[in-house]
């Protein structure tokens, strides 16, 4: 078996896959139940100081569907968790009493600097690995100051951050970042300069899920109102994605990543992007924390079909491949190949063509697509749309250099 | 909810012309799809169907997100013979017959499932886990069927030395020598019963014949241990007059010939005598080897026929004729050869101790069926020799021999038993749980003495 262990910011996880801050961590036998399944780590639920009034709404959840596939994404209107600090620091003893090789990290948030050094001076006492600082909730928290409302704004990043890892003697922090800022690189800039040990990005996509029809009323419907809520799932990854790639680019710092990670193929993506580690929620609320069984399996797996030895060995290896965009050739001239023996002829990529590409493809008597190679530019629509597995390939143009 | 994948099959008309494996397996964007249907239950109803105990949610969300490696060694896991157990159990009656997904649609397609996994994995070679921390003891295998492989693999795995006693020269029991390769390809077969043996470096023994080549005592004094496993190879009499005509022959040896790539050759009409799997595939395997008709003789109704309805299926698609509530008297000689079977008509009866109704001659109904060759597949039992071999086992009806269900010991201390000598005929997947449960049990025993 290749060697999963990886170091993030100094702590060392026996494999990279964490749970985040989330309902799946806001009890010590939630957490416990999932170190016995094999996760490697776990953030407990963000909390807060007693005098930090929590009040949840309920129903909290609403799932998007994409056609007959059940949660592509998943909105929330969940809070930070109803349990203060008091009983998270006996969670965090209770878990590293039992399983003293997992990563327990403890997520925080405070009103103001007192609160969130408290926390932190509570949580190291109790013997937590690290802690995470939302700055990030895109729904509830900021209309009291707290959540996205400081992610938001480097400056209140910076000061808030600087806050934290003030009182933090022994234990690294991580700032938990929000995709709704205009340049995530400048949060993480902000992180940095503050002295925090690393980001995690993304926190939720501020949404609003859908709207029954009946009632007019948004989902999820608290007693005939709904809210904005936090938007997550597989549908977020591409965002998040994005975001990881961009901070490792340009801003040397340990980062975490989470955001619509579902199976060990998302997980390795992060990773080759430049992620030390990885954490999930969504697919955990969906599928249960045995999901952990193939995150590994298919991790170490693939690590093996690749001639690795350890997964440290994919971090960061696809960032040299992102460029900017005025940096990609434009001699490189690819035609779409279509496979007529296994076309089904649906016209599918023929409409896509015809109705948004370049008029490229024809149907011929049989209603069998043929490509213009003259007309095709190569955009690859059509092979985006085709329902057949490899039926249409992207192929390098005959004659171009 | 997407409808269920199926598998290309060759037409009946093609595939009866020779021994092509019929089922083609799914093609990856049909394997993907089909994993993607899997509800991923919790307590799934279909690990409860499975005799092997398989992790079916786990290896199809292994498969879901393309960890078809892992899917294959999960399965493995449970049951060493993934890919010949995917082509011949009868999963419609085990696994997706619990499927979840049934009260949505059609259930998952699990068999053609973990046939995909299989095969990925046996064209990069099957990696199974190997020998465990030597214990110095020995435990004798008698038999190199599923029961005997599955059994000799988990106690190498727990560190036992094992030795493999195959009379036949070629190991594998039923996988190379009974079942047809239009079912289960030979390449298959051999390819996991070699994986098993290489991966465990158990001592295999072919051509040893227990009670022939090397004595029962000997066996008991070379081991601390034993597993009788040598499935079933007695054929039971049908008790009426001509049996040992020439053109009468046994179900069991025809389907060794075929399977061993003997050229069994037929002419004119093949008359079948049975109505179980066995005589299925003794019937559509004498099509292929060029009887000009093929009539099963049954003495119940289709009802009470022990085939699967799938073989049953399988065999009047290739046009396999049936003559139910037809059962012989005598075999009809005609200068040396087989001119007929003679037969009675039946009428059903009050049911007998099998719960089946008895079938009871009409009389005055004897007519002649016209075949040059009949093939008996009635009533395998294992071989009678055995009980006489092994002092003080146990035997019941029709011979088999008697276990404790929950260690698969047998009346004598130290031997334990197996597969269809036990069952008296059942799946490969249910021998296979049956090895790989006694070799817990042996090794079980073999702490405590």
């Amino acid at each position: 078996m290749a060697d999963l262990s990886i170091e993030f910011c100094g702590v060392r996880f026996p494999n990279p896959f964490t749970l985040a801050a989330a309902p799946p961590t806001d009890s010590a036998e939630m957490v416990a139940r999932a170190f016995e399944a094999g996760w490697g780590g776990a953030i407990l639920k963000t909390t807060s100081v007693e005098t930090e009034v929590v009040e949840l709404a309920y129903p909290m959840m609403a799932g998007l569907d994409y056609e007959e596939k059940k949660l592509m994404g998943l909105e929330n209107i969940d809070l930070i968790s109803e349990r203060h600090i008091g009983e998270v620091e006996k969670d965090v003893r209770a878990l590293k009493k039992e399983y003293p090789d997992r990563v327990v990290g403890a997520s925080i948030m405070g009103a103001k600097k007192e609160d969130w050094q408290e926390l932190v001076r509570r949580l190291e006492a109790a013997g937590v690995d690290f802690i995470e600082c939302s700055f990030s909730c895109p729904h509830g928290m900021p209309e009291r100051g707290m959540g996205s409302t400081i992610g938001q704004d480097p400056e209140l990043t910076e000061r808030t951050a600087r806050w934290v890892k003030e009182a933090a003697k022994r234990v690294p922090v991580v700032i938990k970042l929000t995709p709704q800022i205009a340049d995530i690189t400048a949060a993480a800039r902000a992180v940095k300069r503050s002295g925090a040990d690393g980001v995690c990005a993304i926190n939720t996509l501020k949404s609003l899920i859908g709207v029954d029809l009946d009632t007019f009323v948004p989902y999820p419907n608290v007693g005939g109102y709904s809210t904005f809520g936090g938007y997550s799932g597989p549908a977020i990854k591409p965002v998040a994605l994005r975001c990881v790639a961009e901070i490792a680019k340009a801003v040397d710092i340990p980062i975490a990543a989470v955001g619509g990670i579902s199976t060990w193929r998302d997980a390795a993506e992060f990773l080759l992007v430049g992620a030390t580690n990885v954490q999930l929620c969504t697919a955990v609320m969906h599928h249960g924390f045995r999901i952990i069984e193939d995150l590994i399996d298919g991790l170490d797996v693939y690590l093996e079909e690749k001639g690795m030895r350890s997964v440290k060995e994919l971090v960061g290896r696809s960032l040299p491949y992102i460029v900017e965009h005025s940096h990609l050739s434009r001699r490189h001239k690819v035609v779409a190949a279509i496979n007529r023996e296994t076309c089904v002829k649906d016209d599918l990529c023929y409409i896509a063509c015809r109705d948004g590409g370049h008029q490229a493809i024809e149907l011929d008597s049989n209603r069998l697509p043929k490509v213009d190679e003259d007309k095709c530019k190569g955009c690859g629509m059509c092979a985006t749309v085709c329902p057949v597995y490899d039926c249409i390939q992207l192929r390098p143009k005959v004659g171009a250099v | 909810m997407g409808v269920r994948a199926r598998m290309q099959e060759i037409s009946p008309e093609e595939r009866k012309k020779g021994f092509d494996e019929v089922e083609r397996g799914l093609a990856i964007h049909q394997a993907l799809a089909e994993a993607s249907r899997c509800l991923f239950c919790h307590d799934a109803p279909c690990v409860a169907g499975c005799p092997a105990g398989v992790d079916v949610p786990g290896f199809i969300r292994r498969l879901k997100t393309r960890n078809f490696i892992g899917a294959a060694r999960l399965i493995r896991d449970a049951n060493i013979l993934a890919g010949v157990c995917a082509r011949v159990c009868p999963a419609e009656e085990l696994c997706e017959k619990k499927c979840s997904s049934t009260n949505l649609s059609e259930p998952i397609a699990i068999a053609a499932l973990q046939r995909f996994a299989a095969d990925e994995e046996l064209r990069r070679g099957i990696r199974l886990p190997g020998p465990g921390v030597p214990t110095g003891r020995k435990v004798a295998v008698i038999g190199s069927g599923p029961a005997g492989l599955a059994c000799a693999h988990e106690l190498a795995t727990l560190g036992h030395s094992v030795t493999v006693y195959e009379a036949d020269e070629k190991p594998g029991g039923l996988l190379v020598r009974g079942i047809p390769r239009y079912r289960l390809p030979l390449a298959v077969a051999e390819a996991e019963v070699r994986a098993v043996l290489e991966s465990s470096g158990v001592e295999i023994r072919s051509g040893v014949c227990v009670g022939r080549d090397i004595s029962a005592d000997e066996i008991r004094r070379s081991s601390d241990a034993v597993f009788l496993s040598p499935g079933l190879g007695y054929q039971s009499s049908l008790g009426v007059p001509g049996e040992r005509l020439p053109g009468v022959l046994q179900a069991g040896e025809v389907l060794r010939k075929v399977a061993a790539g003997n050229d069994v050759r037929f002419t004119g009409r093949v008359a079948v005598i049975g109505g179980g799997n066995v005589a299925m595939d003794a019937a559509c395997s004498a099509l292929r080897c060029g009887a000009s008709e093929v009539v099963v003789l049954y003495r119940r109704s289709l009802d009470e026929m022990p085939a699967w309805k799938r073989e049953y299926e399988f065999a009047a698609a290739e046009g396999v004729k049936f003559e139910f509530l037809t059962a012989p008297t005598r075999f009809v000689e005609d200068g040396g050869g087989l001119a007929g079977v003679e037969c009675v008509r039946t009428r059903l009866g009050e049911p007998d101790s099998s719960g089946r109704r008895r079938p009871e001659m009409i009389p005055g109904s004897e007519h002649m069926i016209e075949v040059r060759t009949a093939i008996v597949a009635t009533g395998q039992a294992p071989w009678p020799g055995l009980v006489g071999l092994f002092r003080g086992l146990a035997a019941g009806k029709a011979g088999v021999i008697e276990v404790d269900q929950g260690s698969q010991m047998t009346s004598v201390e130290g031997v334990f038993a197996g597969g269809d000598v036990t069952s008296g005929g059942a799946t490969v997947v249910q021998a296979v749980a049956e090895g790989k449960r006694a070799a817990k049990a042996i090794d079980a025993y073999l702490k405590r003495v």
